[in-house]
């Protein structure tokens, strides 16, 4: 079934004659919906809910993009993908835009041909086990099976992590997060691993989540952001900076409820003016009108707002913002200026 | 006619060669040959000016990178550290083993249900009836899926393990069983084994020639026997049993040592040669019913066994009504193990069209390496079935 997805996915890049490249904008602008790649279903970041509309953290940074681009949050056409599609279907001209919680490396920039935008959650690896079995460090995991996602970074840290500790395992590859969840609640393996991010949002969906524990050891480093294809400067230009702006404007205090009354005049805060186009017009520099900013927070609000509805400590979730937390609150969250 | 040709010359050449029929054919043949290349010419140009235009060139140079995943099934020594190469062969060892393994049970399971079809007995006949429709009209990946979860859920986990005489250990991680390993006088005993197949094919023919030159019947399928399992086994223990096995041991999360068959494997094999066995058994049934009823009345009324009757006459005949299908049925198996990535099983689309192909991101070269394999596959099987088939065609005397 993937096989086929791959085999397909190679097969348009053969046939199609002129690839999506320079002008995503307007091909975007002209088809009027934003394609944009997510997962197959982690609760909290992409997962469509009970009525079948996708919500999350991730989905809304593709809201926040298609209002910014095209006006209209709820123009953005969804493209599940598992760990081994994601980055053909991307590349392919399939999908516009990324956010799968996806981790920036070297290899995906330079050798898939991927831009990276800037980094919407700082994660690392991590351990999920039951509590029964009384394990608390992930180096008591010698002879362990282990339920992991192939088609992720998380493969090549775990083979690590293991060789550098001199101790064994058996891995048991999966494709997608809700194979993961059978398996490992059906006790195939003892121990799940992915993103830490990734195993509180897999515990919350287990029958008991207090049964299970997530081991201190954080393995690695998952810089998680979107991702565009390389070629098309001024879309990722547009990425980048709808990113920066929901950031910049946790930071400046500009929030879904305010954000209109901020924009309808020129105020004191020269920062605010200038993200909002009330001072000076930074939209006509990537090829949109002065409102774009305005439109992303109003579809989704400030990051802080879309963290705490769908991933912070008050949701099933129930993740800190920790490292994501703002640079001023003693996070590493820092995004550029808009100016 | 002559002087027709002559008084229109421009439109007669163009005619006579499209009239004759060997010309066109050829010409038909040449522009179909043109069309085709031009396909794949404009195709393979189009991949790669389309890869180049995001950056990206074609080469195998991943190929001899290390790999850095690990695989859990492996037939050949692979770490983390062996090369994407080497995950790639272990990924065909392991399609080749699983469809190597489902292509003998799909044939005993196969041959049994077509048999039983054929059964007077109302019940027997009824339920083979039954096992094969729902079987074929269930989509396979189904049946691996529900065999995996069955196997996951209902077997226990190695700590409450099913004991089978403190030497093999049935869990839901996997079956534990014995590891040999040999000492040297083991070699002796497999020494005789090979002497003893050299010996049963010489004496299969010595026997076939004095039965055609005398009339003796030969026990030949008992002293074959004997001379390939009989005699090895008495040496074995004559020299004193010389493997050592080594016994899987419960150690922390699972059992160490020995060997070990995964679910993954188990479930993968059973599901993919029951799906085709049901396949099989109409092909079986159908190759039998064709051969007709007065063949079997004819050798009876020689005095021919029943038994005989069957191997004689009925079976090599219907065989050659069986094997074209049964072949496409193996190719199909061996296919239909692909979608083995849906349980974790690594198959080469798990490793080289999977882990490989994401962390290098080299989709072009390695699904065309995917396709090419089993390409391959298929027409070796093919060709070794059509070589027996064409072994054994009726002799026309
Ligand atoms: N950050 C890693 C792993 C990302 C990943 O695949 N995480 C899983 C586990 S939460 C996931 O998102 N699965 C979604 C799905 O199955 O569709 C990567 O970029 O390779």
């Amino acid at each position: 079934m993937r096989v086929t997805k791959s085999a397909a996915v190679a097969a348009a890049l053969s046939l199609t004659a002129f690839t999506a490249q320079a002008a995503t904008l307007e091909d975007v602008q002209a088809r009027g919906e934003l394609n944009c790649v997510v997962t197959t279903g982690v609760a909290g970041f992409a997962a469509p809910d009970e009525n079948g509309r996708w919500e999350g953290f991730d989905v809304d940074f593709c809201r926040a993009v298609a209002a910014a681009v095209l006006g209209d949050g709820e123009k953005v056409k969804f493209i599940p993908t598992t760990g081994k599609t994601r980055f053909t279907v991307l590349n392919s001209g399939e999908g516009d835009i990324l956010f799968r919680n996806t981790t920036e490396t070297m290899s995906r920039d330079a050798d898939l041909k991927l831009s990276f935008l800037p980094v919407n959650y700082y994660d690392g690896q991590g351990f999920m086990i039951r509590k029964e079995l009384g394990v608390t460090s992930a180096k008591d995991l010698d002879g362990a099976s282990v339920c992991i996602q192939t088609g992720t970074t998380t493969e090549l840290n775990l083979a690590d992590f293991f060789r550098i500790n001199n101790i064994s395992y058996e891995p048991v590859a999966i494709e997608t997060n809700e194979e993961g969840i059978t398996n490992y609640s059906g006790n195939r393996c003892d121990v799940y691993t992915t993103d830490a991010s990734g195993l509180a949002s897999t515990r919350a969906a287990l029958d008991d989540p207090s049964a299970h524990i997530i081991l201190p050891e954080i393995i690695s480093k998952e810089p998680l952001g979107g991702a565009v294809r390389h070629g098309d400067d001024q879309w990722f230009d547009i990425g980048k900076w709808v990113v920066n702006a929901l950031i910049n404007a946790e930071e400046l205090g500009i929030t879904q409820a305010n954000v209109e009354e901020l924009a309808s005049a020129a105020g004191d805060n020269p920062s605010i003016n200038r993200m909002l186009g009330t001072e000076s017009d930074m939209g006509a520099m990537v090829g949109l009108d002065a409102q774009w900013a305005v439109r992303a927070i109003k579809a989704v609000g400030n990051y802080g707002e879309s963290f705490d509805r769908h991933i912070g400590p008050n949701t099933q979730i129930g993740l800190e913002r920790g490292l994501n937390a703002l640079w001023k609150d003693g996070g590493i969250l820092y995004a550029a200026p808009i100016r | 006619m002559n002087e027709a040709i002559a008084s229109q010359p421009q439109r007669n050449i163009v005619s006579r060669l499209w009239n004759d029929k060997e010309t066109r054919s050829v010409i038909i043949q040449i522009i179909a040959f043109a069309a085709i290349f031009a396909f794949f010419f404009f195709m393979v140009r189009n991949a790669i000016s389309n890869l180049e235009s995001i950056g990206k060139d074609i080469s195998l140079d991943f190929l001899s990178q290390p790999s850095s995943y690990d695989i859990s099934q492996s037939l050949i020594e692979y770490s983390s550290r062996s090369t994407h190469f080497r995950a790639m062969i272990v990924g065909i060892l392991n399609t080749l083993l699983v469809a190597v393994f489902g292509v003998i049970l799909a044939t005993l399971v196969g041959f049994l249900l077509g048999v039983l079809r054929l059964s007077k007995n109302w019940l027997t006949n009824k339920l083979a009836y039954v096992y094969i429709e729902y079987v074929r009209n269930v989509p396979v990946l189904l049946h691996i899926l529900l065999l995996h979860g069955i196997i996951v859920h209902a077997l226990p986990l190695p700590k409450n393990a099913i004991n089978l005489g403190d030497t093999a250990f049935l869990t839901n991680r996997g079956f534990f069983i014995p590891s040999p390993s040999f000492e040297p006088l083991f070699w002796v005993v497999a020494g005789l084994f090979v002497a003893g197949i050299f010996f049963s094919i010489w004496f299969s023919r010595y026997a076939h020639k004095v039965q055609d030159a005398t009339g003796r019947h030969y026990p030949v399928f008992w002293i074959n026997l004997g001379a390939i399992i009989g005699i090895p086994v008495l040496a074995y223990f004559i020299l004193g049993s010389p493997i050592i096995w080594e016994i899987p041991e419960l150690k922390g999360f699972n059992y160490r040592g020995g060997m070990v068959v995964r679910p993954e494997f188990v479930a993968l094999w059973i599901a993919l040669s029951l799906y085709t066995a049901a396949f099989i058994g109409e092909i079986v049934r159908a190759g039998i019913s064709a051969i007709s009823w007065g063949q079997s009345e004819a050798a009876a009324a020689l005095g021919l066994s029943r038994g005989r009757i069957l191997n004689l006459v009925v079976i090599p005949q219907a065989l050659r009504i069986i094997i074209p299908p049964l072949t496409s049925q193996y190719l199909n198996l061996t296919k239909n193990s692909s979608l083995a990535i849906a349980i974790g099983y690594m198959d080469i689309v798990a490793t080289i069209g999977g882990v490989t192909l994401n962390q290098t991101g080299r989709e072009m070269e390695s699904m065309t390496i995917v396709l090419l394999l089993y390409l391959t596959f298929s027409l070796l099987i093919s060709s070794f079935m059509n070589w027996y088939n064409k072994r054994i065609k009726l002799v026309e005397r």
